[in-house]
């Protein structure tokens, strides 16, 4: 006797191939949730105590990144600045400003400002800002063109594949030390070609080195 | 709970391999049933998934208002300062992130350091930030400011100056700082009929009343074992104990390489009343009870010619035949002004006293042995000391009582009655770091700075001086013994800080401020080691040695808590005792024979008697411990230490009267029924005729310069299925010299405070899974009275055909460009394929959220910002200090350089007072590694198995005495 009627065999069809249809869709939702900027963050203006723009420091006014990231060449971590490093200007201009209340309350109480990290990596990534810019990896490659952000976001994903996008092939990425800290700027040459020269003349480590684990987790 | 026992393979020494029901991960005990070990399986397997998208928890940052200009945020600064115990200091430089102290490391210009140090100093900073700490001061357990107690000693003054400080004691340990000696005094010249008294439960007393009984002055013993090419040990664990231990051991050991490298090597005889790792380490040991060593250092002493007293001659005739004492008297004359004879704190004034006159007659004074004055501010005999003012307190004639530091209400010698003699006196004061035993019998209890976060002063051995110098504000504004005491002076408020200058101004050379800076960088004042007296004609002293007979017990300070100071730091807790690998516990050990006799096995509990009072033990059998005798340890059973350190193990002071401070002869022993369970690291301590730790002696190496690598086979290097590793730029690679490890235990305490090494207690001990990264395995081999020992240090072997990476799942542990065998946590999902996989068993699991210690408000301090803080689930192991290599080629990089030889210096590496190991880069020939590597005595443990490990060791070589047979006895 047939309990099924015919017309089982099709629905049995459609559903094996729905299933693998249904769990690849799960699948590449699933990665690009994990890629998206919801998990990342990436794009997203943070709330800080005070509206400082690097658009108008960097861009408009055009101060160095070492003025206030005075520890970026020599050590793992960049340095936020002081508030004396706010208020060496600020104690002459913009000396009343509403905005800069926050800053000066805290130069007045010896009481820190607290920023809120925008670049923040896990805690078992150990990453060093001065061997990447004495290496040649300008400021802009991983943070973007600063100068023209009002507020501060993440521009990259910051995720593994990313950094090791880099590590695998630094040449793409690579400028003279001279342009570590100059936004916007445009290879003279071509790249690839350019980015060759510098991986010989820096002394990059080669690719096996550069992506061993132990390189950024300890 | 049920034991049962599996005999293994036989074996010649005992004990043989115990099976703990409790050694498997799961067991009916842990209230875990199938069907819920099912739940959580499905569980965790669902929510595997989930936890690889999450979001980055908001971070601040928050930096300075004002940056100090030496802090570059995330470079660690190092700065000098001293620890002292038993009042005398060793140098440190201690590594400081954003102002809080995380490691410590030894200071290589400071004599007692030299670069090295002791286990003690490594675990300091767990003592700063232990969260059992006390925090505030209190009177009758009330919280008071510290304006209060400053109107207390007010009021203690204006009592006191009428009757010109009749009613004032202040008992203090022992004082070698010049400030905190200056204040005393100055505080007896302003009430002359104060009385300050010291009391250390292992204080020196006997050294400085031999060397009164020798010279008519208690003079100090430095010994110079650098040209000593035999030394003589009556009962002296000098290598892993004591003031100089860090800079004995690097010197014994610099002469055990020279010879292992063609060299004269020196020869050590050691005739010891317990299994000390400086016996260990003798090419001649003679287990003796401690009453015996007397009359054996006698007959030496006879044969050398020393003129001995009449009368004497029968006793020191116990030992005439004996052929090890005739052997090392002969060495010791065949080698006049190159040897050394060096007592034991722990053996009778009379024994250091014929071992001063050895010395003397064998010329050794003035070139191994130099003598100073002594480096105490007062070099009293405290039992004496502590037996006036307890006999004060009790007459009534006390009103006051300063306890500056130290425990004595835990301490002191059981038949003086301290504890209701101190009741008596109205005013008891305590300053001290934690609220313990004595805290809790005074009404003031004053929290105790600790020395990390105080300014001080101490001296060294040789009388060096070095300004203890703070690394943080006092964390719950403890106090000083230097601010106490000011409180009783006309500056009540001087700091610390202005007292120690006041000390120093005037007596520094030159510019004052320039040197005070010269001092506190160096960790030292230059030139302020005591001037040495030339001494000679020690008299032999005349007392007749004790004949023992019968059982004998023997008291030692704790290897790794010392007097009981150290008790609730947890990482000296954990840490494996040498030789025996006990850790959590002290025990009662015994000679395999004697525990035959009285039908005891290990974890047997015994009751212990010495005249009357009695205490509870559990029995640890220890090959090589003399027959008869029963050798405990200080500092444990503890009521009021602190969550870790009260209620572990025994108290042996209840047991330790003031006429047996170190050894009785009226001793009894009752076995009991009851079982003691004690957690060792190690259950086995027998190679089962394997070579893992290889030993030769000089006659074999010079006969057959292959003779090591014949004890086993190592496959050549292609000889595998597995693709090569090729190396990039660097391989690092580790050689442990085993000729130079004393097993002190420094080098396993530096990699826990390195590597944010978790501790686990006693209960997960006994489960097997502790977590140092780093052991010293120990194996005995030979006669059980009396077998070979030896150490081995064991990290993570590094191998090159590494079996862990080969089962991993995941890819979690991988090898790197530089053939590091990389352990990447987040990518663990904790299968334990790879520690099963392991023959070196070196993988540590993270059972539970062990790192959840670092969560306490105090602990979170200690952690090393540089290494991630694992979590559960996850497998570990030692990564040759991945961080300070990561550091280094960075700086290298920036220098756009190579990485130089001695750049990166792991953490065990920099803590080895013995220098036993070396770290560096295998593809530069003229490394110290690379040398190593060549030299004849390297081989790889468990080589056979192609694993081709980085890590490898240099045989010991030893240099018995060929009138000796190898074991030591003829």
């Amino acid at each position: 006797m047939q309990i099924f009627h015919r017309s089982t065999n099709f629905l049995s069809r459609v559903s094996i191939f729905g299933a693998f249809f249904f769990i690849g869709i799960l699948l590449w939702l699933f990665y690009d949730l994990e890629a998206s900027p919801y998990t990342t963050q990436q794009n997203t203006a943070r709330e800080q105590p005070v509206q400082f723009s690097h658009a108008h420091h960097v861009g408009a006014i055009g101060i160095d990144c070492r003025y206030c990231h005075t520890s970026v060449e020599k050590a793992a971590f960049a340095g936020i600045p002081p508030t004396k490093t706010c208020m060496n200007c600020h104690s002459q201009i913009w000396a009343q400003s509403p905005y800069l209340e926050p800053v000066r309350e805290s130069f007045r109480t010896d009481k820190s400002l607290e920023w809120t990290r925008v670049n923040d990596l896990p805690d078992f990534v150990y990453f060093d800002h001065s061997v990447h810019v004495n290496k040649g990896i300008g400021c802009e490659t991983c943070h973007g063109r600063v100068d023209q952000m009002p507020l501060m976001y993440q521009a990259e994903s910051l995720q593994m594949r990313w950094c090791l996008d880099c590590h695998r092939n630094p040449e793409k990425y690579l400028r003279p030390k001279d342009q570590v800290f100059t936004m916007g700027w445009t290879p003279p040459v071509e790249q690839a070609v350019l980015g060759e020269r510098l991986k010989r003349e820096y002394h990059i480590r080669s690719r096996v080195v550069l992506e061993s684990c132990s390189t950024c987790h300890r | 709970m049920k034991e049962s026992k599996v005999h293994g393979p036989k074996s010649n020494v005992a004990p043989e391999l115990p099976v703990h029901p409790a050694g498997h991960a799961f067991t009916p005990g842990d209230g875990l049933d199938r069907r819920e070990l099912f739940k959580f399986v499905g569980a965790s397997l669902a929510l595997a998934g989930a936890t690889a998208c999450t979001r980055q928890p908001t971070e601040k940052i928050v930096p300075y208002v004002r940056q100090p200009e030496e802090i570059v945020p995330g470079k660690p600064l190092f700065y000098a300062t001293a620890m002292s115990v038993g009042g005398l200091a060793t140098g440190l430089l201690v590594e400081s992130h954003m102002g809080r102290p995380t490691k410590v490391e030894g200071n290589p210009l400071h004599p007692a350091s030299l670069g090295g140090t002791d286990a003690f100093a490594q675990a300091a900073v767990y003592g700063l930030y232990d969260p059992d700490r006390s925090q505030t001061l209190l009177q009758l357990g009330e919280i008071r400011p510290w304006s209060a107690f400053l109107g207390e000693m007010r009021l203690v003054l204006e009592e006191e100056r009428p009757r010109r400080g009749a009613g004032l004691r202040i008992l203090t340990e022992t004082v070698s700082s010049p400030t905190l000696a200056r204040q005393l005094a100055l505080l007896l010249a302003a009430l002359p009929a104060a009385r300050w008294h010291q009391w250390e439960p292992a204080s020196r007393d006997n050294a400085r009343n031999g060397a009164r009984m020798a010279f008519g002055t208690p003079v100090n013993a430095i010994y110079r074992l650098t040209d000593a090419d035999v030394i003589l040990s009556l009962d002296a664990d000098f290598l892993a104990c004591g003031p100089a231990q860090s800079r004995l051991a690097r010197e014994f050991a610099a002469r055990r390489r020279e010879g292992a490298s063609g060299g004269a090597m020196n020869r050590l005889y050691v005739v010891e009343s317990a299994m000390t790792p400086t016996g260990a380490r003798a090419d001649h040991r003679k287990p003796l009870k401690a009453a015996d060593v007397e009359a054996f250092a006698r007959s030496i002493a006879t044969q050398l010619g020393v003129g001995a007293p009449t009368g004497t001659a029968e006793s020191g005739g116990r030992f005439a035949t004996d052929s090890f004492a005739r052997a090392a008297a002969a060495d010791l004359l065949r080698h006049r002004g190159r040897s050394a004879v060096i007592a034991g704190d722990s053996q009778p004034p009379a024994v250091h006293a014929i071992a001063h006159a050895m010395n003397g007659m064998l010329a050794n004074a003035g070139r191994t042995v130099v003598y100073t004055d002594p480096v105490e501010a007062n070099p009293e005999d405290q039992l004496e000391s502590l037996r006036a003012l307890v006999a004060d307190m009790k007459s009534g004639a006390v009103s006051t009582v300063l306890v500056l530091g130290g425990n004595p209400v835990y301490n002191a010698p059981a038949d003086l009655g301290f504890r209701d003699a101190f009741r008596k006196v109205a005013r008891r004061v305590h300053l001290s770091l934690e609220s313990d035993e004595t805290s809790v019998e005074c009404q003031w209890h004053v929290a105790e700075a600790h020395f990390l976060e105080s300014w001080s002063d101490a001296r060294a051995f040789d009388g060096t001086a070095s300004i203890v110098q703070p690394l943080i504000a006092p964390l719950y504004g403890g106090r000083s013994a230097h601010e106490v005491l000011a409180a009783l002076s006309d500056q009540p408020e001087l700091s610390a800080y202005e007292t120690v200058r006041q000390t120093w101004s005037g007596r520094l050379p030159g510019n004052f401020e320039e040197s005070w800076r010269r001092a506190l960088h160096d960790g030292l004042i230059a030139g302020s080691a005591f001037p040495l007296r030339a001494l000679t004609g020690a008299a032999l002293p005349a007392s007749e040695p004790v004949v023992s007979s019968g059982l004998e017990i023997t008291f030692r300070v704790d290897p790794t808590i010392h007097d009981g100071r150290f008790a609730n730091n947890g990482w000296l807790q954990e840490l494996p005792k040498p030789v025996t690998s006990v850790t959590w516990d002290n025990v009662a050990a015994i000679s395999p024979a004697t525990a035959a006799r009285l039908g005891v096995a290990n974890e047997d509990v015994v009751e212990l008697s010495v005249s009357g009072r009695r205490v509870r033990a559990p029995v640890w059998i220890v090959s090589g411990h003399p027959d008869e005798s029963i050798g405990v340890t200080l500092g444990y059973g503890r009521t009021a230490a602190g969550r870790l350190g009260s209620g572990a193990g025994f108290d042996s002071y209840a047991i330790r009267t003031s006429d047996a401070l170190w050894r009785s002869g009226a001793v009894g022993v009752r076995k009991t029924d009851d079982r003691w369970r004690v957690a060792v690291t190690q259950e086995h301590h027998s190679m089962e005729g394997r070579h893992l730790a290889r030993a030769v002696t000089s006659d074999e190496l010079s006969r057959n310069p292959g003779v090591v690598q014949e004890m086993g086979e190592a496959p050549a290097a292609g000889q595998t299925l597995y693709p090569p590793h090729p190396s990039h730029d660097y391989a690092w690679g580790m050689a442990i010299d085993l000729g130079s490890c004393v097993g002190c235990n420094a080098c396993v305490v530096a990699c826990t405070a390195e590597n944010n090494v978790p501790i686990v207690g006693k209960d997960q001990v006994l489960r097997g899974r502790e977590m140092q990264w780093l052991r010293i395995d120990h194996y005995a081999e030979g006669d059980p009275s009396n077998p070979r020992h030896s150490f081995q240090p064991i990290p993570c072997m590094q191998c090159e055909n590494a079996p862990c990476e080969l089962v991993c799942p995941v890819g979690a542990t991988v090898h790197s460009a530089e053939g590091l065998n990389d352990m990447v946590y987040n990518r663990c999902v904790g299968t334990k394929y790879c520690a099963n996989n392991c023959p070196y068993k070196v993988r540590r699991f993270n059972f539970f959220h062990w790192s959840k210690q670092f969560r306490a408000p105090s602990m979170r301090m200690l952690a090393n910002p540089d290494v991630t803080v694992r979590w559960r689930g996850v497998m570990e192991k030692c990564t040759y200090c991945i961080q300070r290599i990561n550091e280094g080629k960075i700086r290298a990089e920036l220098e756009n350089r190579r990485v130089r030889d001695g750049d990166v210096v792991t953490a065990c590496q920099q803590a080895c007072p013995a220098e036993a190991i070396v770290f560096g880069d295998l593809a530069d020939p003229q490394s110290r590694v690379s040398q190593r590597r060549r030299s004849p005595l390297s081989y790889a443990l468990l080589a056979e198995l192609g694993t081709r490990p980085r890590t490898t060791y240099l045989a010991k070589v030893e240099s018995p005495n060929t009138h000796l047979d190898a074991e030591g006895r003829a």
